[in-house]
C-alpha cells in the first residue's frame, strides 16, 4: 500500500499547510509548475470548503500509479452537514457563502478525475487525481 | 516540623547542592543542552541551586527567581533544563532528609513530601510562567509586524499607487488589503492603483472573489485598479478553475502596468538624453540659417 499523508484541517491557517504538502508531493513525484499551482489550488478550495462548512475535516494525499501512468490522489473527508443536492453545487456560480461558487466545479476543471460522495447529517468525502502527463 | 526540616536542608545545603550537581551534569546530554560549554554549565547550574535555596529560605523570593529565568530565557536555554532541574531537586532532598531520619514512618514521610512540594511548586509556577509569557510577548510582537507588513501601499508618483502583496491571504488579511486600498486610493488622490501579486503562491477562488471586490470598491470611488505580476501558472489555473477577471486590467508585469497607468493618466517617460538631442538639432537647424 501506498503511504498516505494527512493534514487535519481545524484553522484557517491548517490550509495553507495542506497546499503546501499537496505541493511538495506534487513535485516531488514529478509534475510540472503549472500542474504544481493546478493542484496546490485545487487542494486549496477543497480545504477552504471542509474549513468554512464542516469546520472538521482531513485532507490526505497519496502517490497513484497505474501501467502506463502515475499521479497523484487527493481525498478531502469531513464530517460536516453534507450536501443535499450534489448537481447543484457543481454547477458554476452556485455559493451558499457570498463567494464566487467556482469552488468545486474549478476542482473538478483542475483534476482529471473527479469523485463526490455525499451524505446529509454524516459528511462529505471527495477524491480527486491528477495524472502525470 | 516544617521549619525544622527547612533549617535541616539549608545546614547541609553543600551536600544537597553536590549531589544535586552531579545529577544535573549527568543529563547534560539529554536535555538539548548538550552544545553548552561545560564551564558555563557548570555556573548555571550553581547559580540555578542558590537561586532555589533563597527561593526556600525566604519563603519564594521572586526578584531572584525572575532575574535567573530572564537570563535562562535569554541564554536561550531550554524549558526542560528548568522542569529537569527542579524535578532533581526535589528527588534529592527527599532522599537526604529520608535519610537524616533516625525512623521513617508513614507521618514523616508525608511530611518530608508535602514541604518540599511546598518549596518546589512556587517556583515551577513561576519559572513556566516567566518562560510562557516570554514566548506569548514574542508570537504577539511578530503579529503586529506581520501585520504592518501584509498591506503596503506606497505612492510610486502622483496619481499612481502601487500595493505589493507578498505571502498568503487569508480572511483577516483581505479585509486589510480592502481597508488600506481605499484609505490609500482616497488619502493619495490616486486615479490607479496597481495590486501586484507577483509573491502570492496561490490564487483560489477566494483570494480571487477578495481582489475582484477590493477591484470593484476602488472602481466605485472612482479610480481604476490594475492587476499585475500574474504568473504564466497563476494564469492558466485561473483560466481553469473558471474564474472571471475581465471586468478589470491585467497586465504581467509590474513594468508593463506602469507603462499602463501612465497611459491612463495621460502621462510618459522621456529620455532626457534623446529630448536634449532633439533640442541641439533644432539650434542647429536655427543657427544654420
Amino acid at each position: 500500500m501506498n503511504p498516505r499523508s494527512c493534514v487535519n484541517i481545524h484553522k484557517e491557517w491548517d490550509i495553507v499547510g495542506a497546499r503546501q504538502l499537496g505541493r511538495e508531493m506534487a513535485k516531488e513525484i514529478g509534475f510540472g509548475t503549472v500542474d504544481q499551482a493546478r493542484i496546490a489550488t485545487a487542494v486549496s478550495e477543497l480545504a477552504r470548503n471542509i474549513y468554512l462548512y464542516a469546520e472538521n475535516g482531513q485532507v490526505c494525499f497519496e502517490y497513484i500509479y497505474t501501467n502506463s501512468q502515475k499521479g497523484i490522489l487527493m481525498i478531502a473527508v469531513d464530517t460536516g452537514p453534507g450536501i443535499k443536492d450534489i448537481s447543484s453545487v457543481m454547477q458554476d456560480g452556485y455559493t451558499t457563502s457570498g463567494g464566487l461558487g467556482a469552488g468545486l466545479p474549478g476542482v473538478k476543471r483542475l483534476m482529471d478525475d473527479f469523485d463526490i460522495e455525499s451524505t446529509v447529517g454524516e459528511g462529505t468525502k471527495i477524491k480527486a487525481i491528477k495524472w502525470i502527463r | 516540623m516544617d521549619e525544622n526540616l527547612k533549617e535541616l536542608i539549608i545546614n547541609n545545603s553543600d551536600s544537597i547542592v553536590d549531589n544535586w550537581m552531579n545529577e544535573v551534569g549527568r543529563i547534560k546530554a539529554g536535555n538539548y543542552t548538550a552544545s553548552i560549554s561545560d564551564e558555563l554549565y557548570e555556573n548555571t547550574n550553581r547559580e540555578f541551586v542558590n537561586v532555589i535555596f533563597t527561593s526556600i529560605q525566604n519563603q519564594g523570593s521572586s526578584k531572584v527567581v525572575e532575574e535567573f529565568s530572564e537570563k535562562i530565557i535569554n541564554l536561550g536555554w531550554p524549558l526542560s533544563y528548568i522542569t529537569d532541574g527542579l524535578q532533581i531537586f526535589r528527588r534529592v532532598t527527599i532522599d537526604f532528609l529520608l535519610a537524616q531520619a533516625d525512623q521513617v514512618d508513614s507521618n514523616h514521610f508525608s511530611n518530608v513530601l508535602t514541604s518540599v512540594d511546598e518549596w518546589i511548586e512556587p517556583l515551577i509556577r513561576q519559572l513556566v510562567n516567566e518562560y510562557s509569557g516570554s514566548w506569548e510577548n514574542i508570537l504577539s510582537l511578530q503579529r503586529v509586524a506581520l501585520q504592518e507588513l501584509s498591506a503596503p501601499l506606497i505612492p510610486v508618483m502622483e496619481r499612481i499607487t502601487v500595493m505589493p502583496l507578498i505571502g498568503t491571504i487569508d480572511t483577516d488579511r483581505a479585509k486589510l488589503i480592502m481597508e488600506n486600498l481605499l484609505e490609500g486610493t482616497i488619502k493619495h488622490n490616486s486615479e490607479v492603483v496597481l495590486i501586484d501579486i507577483t509573491g502570492v503562491p496561490v490564487v483560489d477562488t477566494m483570494v480571487a472573489h477578495h481582489i475582484i471586490q477590493a477591484a470593484e470598491a476602488v472602481r466605485l470611488i472612482g479610480s481604476t485598479c490594475i492587476l499585475v505580476g500574474i504568473r504564466p501558472e497563476i494564469a492558466q489555473t485561473i483560466v481553469n478553475i473558471g474564474i472571471d477577471l475581465s471586468k478589470f486590467p491585467t497586465r504581467s508585469t509590474l513594468e508593463k502596468g506602469f507603462t499602463k497607468a501612465l497611459e491612463i493618466t495621460e502621462r510618459e517617460v522621456v529620455d532626457l538624453h534623446v529630448k536634449n538631442q532633439g533640442i541641439e538639432d533644432i539650434m542647429h537647424s536655427l543657427k544654420g540659417e
